[in-house]
């Protein structure tokens, strides 16, 4: 039996082939990011750049740093818990530089509503007024101090 | 055999290929050890006043666009006879509040809704190029320049957590704040919620108050039944919540 004659012709597809798969790798290591894989099937860069974007809200501890007055004027009141930015807005800038940014004073008419006016779905001890009919108009301020709104026995302004 | 020329030719060769080895090695945060924390959300259905703080902070935080959210809040009327079809409603996701209920009787209350931060996510599961992950400290997240924009993730998460950023077109959820809680600081919607509904837990610190509370109260997470490991443990759920 002769040799098969032809075998040039599978010698050339082989080779073929074999280029097509090498181009396959060098696009695909090409297209494929460097961190791709390292803790799974993603990004591994992708954490280190979600984790840097920049903060909004400085966090209540930055603010406690500075304004050591009026922590301990909300430590001894109701509003102990609520957070300064809650109310005064993200300031993260001016905790980086206390002059770029100065705090604007929240409209209490407005602030205190979306927590303090009555809903028949809010907690029942949460504290709730109808605002119309609490104070016939005047501002929450002008009886409430915020930091430590629980008027005493026979006060009616702060 | 490696002589005194061939290892000066070697040397600078392999500090190259070492160089292009490490280019695409992320540098951890400073102080931050991925696999020391396992990050999840204590929700106080108790405690929520549905004020919408959670749902301005975190819009402020990420840039979340109108109409859009990341978190929002729900308020559930249940009535008397009729337990298993609650009324919901959430105006603009209830970043401005509630206006005052219409309903009468039954039961009433917020429920905070968020990404639940599940361990075997489905929107993790479907996406075809790895866009969307699950970090080895339990936060599932979005790679924004991997994703195509191709919305399997949106369909997979069976609680309606995820949406298509109207300008980017690339899909977008709650990140945990993961640039802050790398930080050492609380989430957004944590650090304003004026009641403490909301508490960041870490589960792998052994003093996060989290412990403490999972042991001597009944929690409950949402959808139980698909096994997603959800992370958003609720207190005080009630069961028409779906």
């Amino acid at each position: 039996m002769s040799k098969f004659k032809d075998a040039g012709h599978l010698v050339r597809l082989a080779i073929a082939f074999a280029v097509v798969f090498l181009v396959f790798l060098l696009i695909r290591a090409h297209f494929i990011p460097k961190s791709f894989g390292q803790y799974g099937h993603y990004r591994g860069n992708a954490l280190v750049e979600l984790s840097s974007k920049p903060i909004s809200y400085a966090g209540h501890q930055a603010c406690e740093d500075c304004h050591g007055d009026v922590v301990s004027m909300k430590t001894a009141g109701k509003h102990t818990g609520v957070n300064c930015e809650a109310c005064h807005g993200a300031l993260a800038k001016h905790v980086e530089n206390p002059a770029s940014v100065t705090p604007q004073l929240p409209d209490t008419a407005l602030l205190c509503l979306p927590c303090h006016e009555a809903n028949i779905a809010k907690p029942k001890n949460f504290p709730q007024v109808v605002s119309a009919e609490h104070s016939g108009g005047a501002v929450c301020k002008s009886c409430h101090q915020p930091h430590s709104p629980l008027l005493q026995p026979g006060e009616t302004q702060s | 055999m490696i002589t005194r020329r061939k290892l000066l030719v070697l040397l600078p060769a392999a500090a190259a290929a070492w160089e292009y080895v490490m280019a695409g090695t992320p540098e951890s945060a400073l102080g931050y050890n991925r696999d020391q924390h396992w990050w999840g959300m204590l929700l106080n259905i108790d405690k929520c006043i549905g004020c919408g703080s959670c749902v301005r902070a975190c819009a402020n935080e990420n840039d979340v666009p109108e109409g859009y959210f990341r978190t929002w809040m729900e308020r559930y009327h249940v009535s008397d006879w009729h337990q298993e079809v609650p009324q919901v409603d959430s105006p603009n996701g209830g970043k401005n509040g509630f206006p005052p209920s219409e309903a009468q009787g039954g039961k009433n209350f917020f429920v905070p809704k968020m990404c639940n931060h599940c361990v075997d996510s489905p929107c993790t599961q479907v996406c075809p190029v790895g866009a969307t992950f699950h970090t080895p400290d339990s936060v599932v997240l979005v790679d924004e320049s991997y994703c195509l924009g191709c919305r399997y993730c949106i369909q997979a998460c069976p609680y309606g957590c995820r949406f298509l950023h109207p300008i980017s077109r690339t899909a977008q959820k709650c990140s945990l704040c993961y640039h802050r809680i790398t930080r050492g600081l609380t989430t957004a919607c944590c650090e304003n919620c004026p009641t403490g509904a909301r508490q960041l837990a870490d589960l792998k610190n052994p003093d996060d108050p989290i412990h403490e509370f999972l042991k001597t109260h009944s929690v409950q997470v949402l959808k139980p039944h698909l096994a997603t490991g959800a992370k958003a443990f609720y207190y005080d759920l009630d069961g028409s919540v779906r």
